[in-house]
């Protein structure tokens, strides 16, 4: 393929994925969350923002959407007096662009299996540092936060920015350590390998259960959400390192928010639960080694989104299920037994495939 | 009194661990939702202007004016419920009615429900049974201060004709 084309169907499938997919599942999360704690605590939830003021099916979801997008569109931007002005500007943008730069390697459907050429269809991008970059992009939200409170020149966004500096920085050593050891196994750091790995063998969760565990505790604390709320705990810092936004910017914040919590779920899902893989179904291969597309592709791709949804639903009950740390608990979980735990799941891990070897 | 000492639980091996006890919490809270969502709701929410509340008999609402038989309004302008306002928000100004055993009637009759405490004092002072806080409805909002001034026209929009005799010997 030459360059332009490269480039041509790079830009396809960032406008597919990112616009088509994540957009839209993170804009109806925001609405989705509302419901499912309404739900799980006998409330209502949103149900008067009807288009038009009819209904039909959906009106009070897509009214509620659109009421949600209008009234963020036309709320005063607010700027902090003291504070630094430009990059009080750019830190919502430092949040975003992390989060959906996370999914330039995720694959939504099958490519060539490993040591096979050919092209990548459901993937942007087949880096061969694989997750590792997504770990890269990741580290780097941090700045979003807490460049965005320090700007702020405020109190409530200066602890808050400080707490996701803390928080991330201890997680995010955990998350790396807990999935070395399906690296391991598997013999890859590209998603794609892995998951063709799984369809293989077994599927991540099943060989590596402890590492599931840990990296969904440390999935949920970078995405600081309940129980890891620490950043924002709306009791304590108002609402954390964006007290001081408002409008636009205040959306643009939860939006990568909302969005890293589709690229945590989507993460776990190629990791541990076979991506796209359909449990005892072969994938149809060609006779040069390529995958032959059909109906079963769709339906891979189906499945990988619910698999997505499910952990999505996952993350969300456990915020609305669990009251939050205190910030010496936080960090005693993070340090003195999560670390330990996946350095342990390391070694024993390595010692089973000595064994086994 | 002595001090009350405290026996703490020591927390059992699957509590320590955590893990277990979010699983718990996580069923507990998936039931409810699921419940919620696709079956029985336990919501207690009333969707207010759509759907009312039917409000227990005795329930102080609006005020309203009853009327006597031929439709008149009952009310003699005897200015007792407006003594007995401990919120002073009824305003009564008497005409004649040129009647021999019913001698007043209000021209105007006002009520400040803005200023009203919904005691029920001035249906318990009135002597004739003319104005009742029954009419189960609680003041409607508006958009000025003048629209909650409700005057007689309103106050006798949902009354009733009350049948208690009045007037005349022996009443
Ligand atoms: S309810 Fe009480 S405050 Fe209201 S008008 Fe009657 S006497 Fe006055
Ligand atoms: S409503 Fe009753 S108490 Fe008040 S002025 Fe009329 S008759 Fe008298």
């Amino acid at each position: 393929m030459s360059m332009g084309e490269l480039i041509l169907w790079g830009l396809v499938k960032f406008v597919c994925i990112v616009l088509g997919w994540v957009m839209l599942v993170a804009t109806v999360l925001t609405l989705m969350e509302r419901k499912q704690s309404a739900a799980m605590q006998n409330r209502v939830g949103p149900n008067r923002a009807l288009i038009f003021g009819k209904k039909f099916p959906l009106s009070a979801f897509l009214g509620q959407i659109l009421a949600d997008a209008l009234k963020v569109l036309f709320k005063e931007d607010y700027e902090p007096v003291n504070g630094n002005k430009w990059l009080h500007r750019i830190a919502p943008a430092l949040g975003l662009i992390p989060a959906m730069l996370m999914w330039l390697v995720i694959p939504f459907g099958p490519g060539p299996p490993p040591g096979v050429e050919g092209h990548h269809w459901f993937q942007m991008a087949d880096l061969n540092v694989g997750i590792i970059f997504i770990f890269a992009i990741a580290s780097m939200s941090v700045y979003g936060a807490t460049i965005g409170a320090w700007a702020s020149n405020s109190a409530f966004s200066l602890l808050g920015g400080l707490r996701t500096a803390a928080q991330m920085i201890s997680y995010e050593v955990t998350l790396g350590l807990s999935l070395v050891g399906i690296f391991m196994i598997y013999g890859s750091v590209q998603l794609n390998d892995i998951i063709w790995a799984q369809g293989d063998m077994a599927w991540g969760i099943v060989t590596q259960p402890l590492a599931f565990v840990l990296f969904m505790v440390a999935a949920v604390a970078e995405t600081k959400r309940a129980p890891f709320d620490l950043p924002e705990a709306e009791s304590e810092l108002a609402a954390g390192y964006f007290t001081e936004y408002s409008s636009m910017r205040f959306a643009v914040f939860s939006l990568g928010e909302f969005i890293g919590i589709v690229a945590v779920a989507a993460i776990a899902a190629c990791v541990f639960l076979g991506g796209w893989q359909i449990p005892w179904v072969e994938t149809p291969l060609l006779a040069d080694g390529t995958v032959d597309y059909g109906w079963l592709t769709v339906a891979q791709v189906a499945i990988f989104l619910v698999k997505m949804v499910f952990i999505i639903w996952l993350q969300m009950q456990i915020r609305w299920t669990l009251p939050r740390f205190r910030y010496d608990q936080l960090m005693k979980l993070g340090w003195v037994y999560l670390l330990p735990l996946a350095i342990f799941n390391l070694v024993i891990t390595a010692l089973v495939m000595y064994v086994l070897r | 009194m002595a001090t009350v000492q405290v026996e703490r639980r020591e927390l059992t091996l699957a509590e320590k661990l955590y893990i277990p006890e979010v699983v718990r919490g996580l069923v507990v809270t998936t039931r409810q939702m699921l419940k919620n969502a696709f079956g029985k709701k336990d919501v207690a929410t009333i969707q207010y202007p759509e759907v009312k509340k039917v409000y227990p008999d005795r329930f102080r609402g609006r005020h309203r004016l009853t009327t006597r038989e031929d439709g008149t309004v009952r009310c003699v302008a005897c200015m007792l419920c407006s003594t007995a306002c401990p919120a002073k928000c009824i305003h009564i100004v008497a005409g004649d009615r040129g009647g021999a055993d019913v001698e007043k009637y209000p021209i105007s009759f006002e009520i400040d429900l803005l200023v009203c405490v919904y005691c029920g004092f001035c249906e318990e002072a009135c002597p004739c049974d003319a104005i009742r806080m029954d009419s189960g409805r609680h003041p409607l909002p508006s958009f000025s201060r003048d629209k909650q001034r409700i005057h007689k026209v309103q106050l006798l929009e949902d009354g009733v004709r009350s049948i208690a005799r009045q007037g005349g010997e022996g009443t």
